[in-house]
């Protein structure tokens, strides 16, 4: 298939549609909003449903209430917006049903600002609801790698029986880019799997009853293979770019947009000679723990973590991969200021001249 | 044939209360919940109106018609 | 002579509601209708927070457990992505009267295809007996030590006054569990319900009036009374819309 050019928020809408999503709930908020419009349109085209909800909390129940069926499903919201949604997420993981939630994130806390920001890296890895679950969590750092991140999304969310977030900037959905698209998929709604209470005609399974509630035993072992999948999703499923990090000194730590001003400033450091390089996660969670693991901390003087967020978020997952093994160093914005090329080569050099002195 | 299933019973009462025949009584014995239920005091005065089988919220009372060979 | 069975979707086991309690009636009565309908198989039950999660354990059938106040929207999802499904919420007064007005609302007010069944008993039964926006004014409750005072916590809410307001709902309306009558009336409407959703014609609710024996602080039989002369004067019983009165039976 050619390439098209899109903006961010619909090429994530439409890859979902790609992938057999058929059922979207979502509420304005700023700066997603072209992925409920584009999908108002776009899900009828397929025979799925489109529902603006009546507040974030609604839509979200709405998306249980869908995937519950089987049928591939998905809202989208920012920063204020996933707060209000993290109910019902903690309720997607607690029944066990699959769904694929988007954080198109913005400045916070509170209202924070509707300029982009990666002020909710916490949020997405460690609570996303209470109740102590984790969710895979995706940041893709250009659009082509959102349509593949979401369009696989609803395999992982599948096989692991709970939800899975797409977390962007505002930036990378705001912005145009070339992307191409997978075929179009339908997805499986023929009752087959557990937690699908779909029923055709004719069909005589038993009644099936899924619930957010269990018993103090069960909920004992619910929580125990929780804790075995995330083990399982740290091995096999960590998805992390590394670059230039055979030779480098200093690593740069980033993902999503600042990850792509990093890389920019990566090359123009590396023309002056300096020996820099980048650990780029593609899933938050799981952290890709071994990129940090496996590298020569006789070779490694420090890492720097680039983040749109202050105070700078990821540091604390760096920290337990580094183990005072090296200095981390930070380099952040917030409130909606992005980066530019020269203010991340600028601050990055810095540190390395300060570190080499 | 009216039928009490005294092990769902809980003991409400209702159904004693809505006969209109007065022919439901609450027993002294207790099921294996805890909870006396009632028994019939003369079941050839039923009329099968379903009253209490209506109002019974654990649904322990059923109807059933008679069978017209037994009469 | 009338012919009264136990319906196949109740679990042959005892509830967990308490002695008297309406709750597990309202649910037979509309175990009887889906029985009666046939729909067993097809009939998914939304079941939200509050004592009416007890259901999980109850219902034989198809059961989606929702958070609670949600179950409209969980139903909305539901139900528009299996329009051939015949879908219920069954909900109590804390969870669609208070944290849920915004979802029982909004499914109402774009006429969803599904019923919710409105169980009000004016209190808070499974978290022990607190203040319901349905509480009526001077009744004690553990969080109204001295009766609810309209002066700090406002009205009884009357829910289907309200969504009778609103242009898009089918059949709107309210029966009292007190006597076997308004069991009767109240199973007529759930059928009615379920008849116009499984004709596509739009939002049904019905309320019924409970009681809490356990948290009132009366018997069941004093329960029955005190609705008589509290309850049905103030949420009084009818029916508030219907829309296709004269087509459907």
């Amino acid at each position: 298939m050619a390439k098209v050019l899109m903006k961010g928020c619909e090429a994530i809408a439409e890859a979902a549609v790609r992938a057999g999503c058929r059922f979207f709930a979502g509420y304005p908020i700023t700066p997603q909003n072209e992925i409920p419009e584009y999908l108002s349109w776009r899900l009828p085209e397929v025979g799925g449903v489109f529902v603006q909800g009546e507040s974030e909390v609604a839509s979200v129940n709405m998306v249980y209430g869908a995937a519950a069926s089987g049928c591939r499903s998905m809202t989208s919201s920012s920063g204020p917006g996933i707060s209000l949604k993290a109910e019902g997420i903690s309720y997607l993981a607690g029944t066990g049903i699959p769904a694929v939630i988007v954080n198109i994130s913005r400045g916070g806390p509170g209202l924070g600002s509707i300029q982009p920001a990666q002020q909710d890296y916490l949020q997405a890895t460690k609570a996303l609801g209470h109740g102590g679950f984790r969710a895979m969590v995706f940041a893709p750092a250009t659009l082509q790698e959102a349509v593949d991140l979401t369009y696989n999304a609803w395999d992982y969310a599948e096989r692991d029986r709970n939800p899975v977030m797409i977390l962007m900037d505002g930036c990378l959905g705001a912005i145009m880019e070339l992307v191409e698209f997978p075929e179009m998929k339908e997805a499986d709604r023929q009752g087959t799997k557990a937690w699908d209470l779909n029923r055709k005609e004719g069909d005589d399974r038993k009644a099936r009853l899924l619930t957010p509630y269990f018993p103090e035993a069960i909920l004992e072992l619910k929580n125990t293979s929780q804790k075995k999948m995330i083990e399982r999703w740290a091995q096999n499923d960590v998805k992390v770019e590394e670059f230039m990090v055979e030779d480098a000194e200093y690593i740069i730590v980033a993902y999503g947009i600042s990850a792509r001003v990093s890389k920019e400033a990566i090359l123009r450091l590396r023309e002056e000679g300096y020996k820099v390089g980048m650990i780029r996660p593609i899933t938050l969670y799981p952290f890709p723990k071994e990129s940090f693991n496996k590298l020569n901390y006789d070779q490694v003087k420090g890492f720097i973590d680039v983040e749109l967020a202050i105070p700078a978020q990821m540091h604390d997952d760096i920290a337990l991969e580094v183990k005072d093994r090296a200095p981390i160093y930070e380099y952040c914005r917030s409130g909606g200021l992005l980066f530019d090329d020269d203010g991340v080569y600028t601050a990055v050099r810095k540190i390395l001249d300060g570190g080499a002195k | 044939m009216l039928n009490i299933n005294t092990s769902l019973c809980k003991g409400c009462s209702y159904c004693i209360k809505f006969c209109p025949k007065k022919i439901l009584e609450m027993g002294t014995e207790r099921n294996n919940h805890g909870h006396f239920f009632p028994h019939i005091t003369d079941e050839a005065s039923c009329i099968a109106c379903a009253m209490c089988a209506t109002i019974c919220p654990e649904g322990a009372i059923e109807i059933t018609k008679e069978e017209t060979n037994n009469g | 002579m009338a012919e009264y069975k136990r319906p196949e979707s109740l679990k042959k086991t005892p509830s967990g509601f308490c002695p008297g309690c309406m709750h597990s009636l309202a649910t037979k009565l509309i175990a009887e209708v889906i029985g009666e309908m046939g729909q067993v198989d097809n009939c998914v039950h939304i079941v939200p927070v509050g004592c009416s999660t007890l259901n999980l354990a109850y219902w034989q059938g198809d059961v989606l457990g929702a958070a609670h106040g949600r179950a409209p929207a969980v139903a909305t999802g539901f139900k528009r992505s299996n329009p051939e499904r015949l879908v219920f919420a069954y909900q109590g007064d804390g969870d669609l009267a208070a944290i849920g007005l915004a979802e029982i609302m909004g499914a109402a007010n774009r006429g969803e295809n599904f019923t919710v069944i409105f169980f009000n008993n004016q209190t808070y039964g499974m978290t022990g007996g607190q203040m319901a926006p349905t509480t009526l004014i001077g009744q004690k409750t553990t969080t109204t030590r001295y009766g609810r005072d309209p002066e700090t916590t406002g009205y009884p809410m009357k829910m289907c006054e309200l969504i009778s307001t609103l242009e898009a709902p089918a059949f709107v309306a309210r029966y009292a569990l007190n006597t076997p009558k308004g069991c009767r009336d109240a199973k007529k409407a759930i059928r009615k319900a379920f008849d116009i959703q499984m004709a596509g014609k739009g939002f049904t609710f019905i309320e019924l009036l409970g009681n809490c024996p356990t948290n009132w602080g009366l018997s069941p039989l004093q329960t029955l009374d005190y609705m008589e002369s509290n309850t049905i004067p103030y949420f009084v019983p009818g029916v508030y819309k219907d829309k296709y009165k004269d087509e459907v039976k």
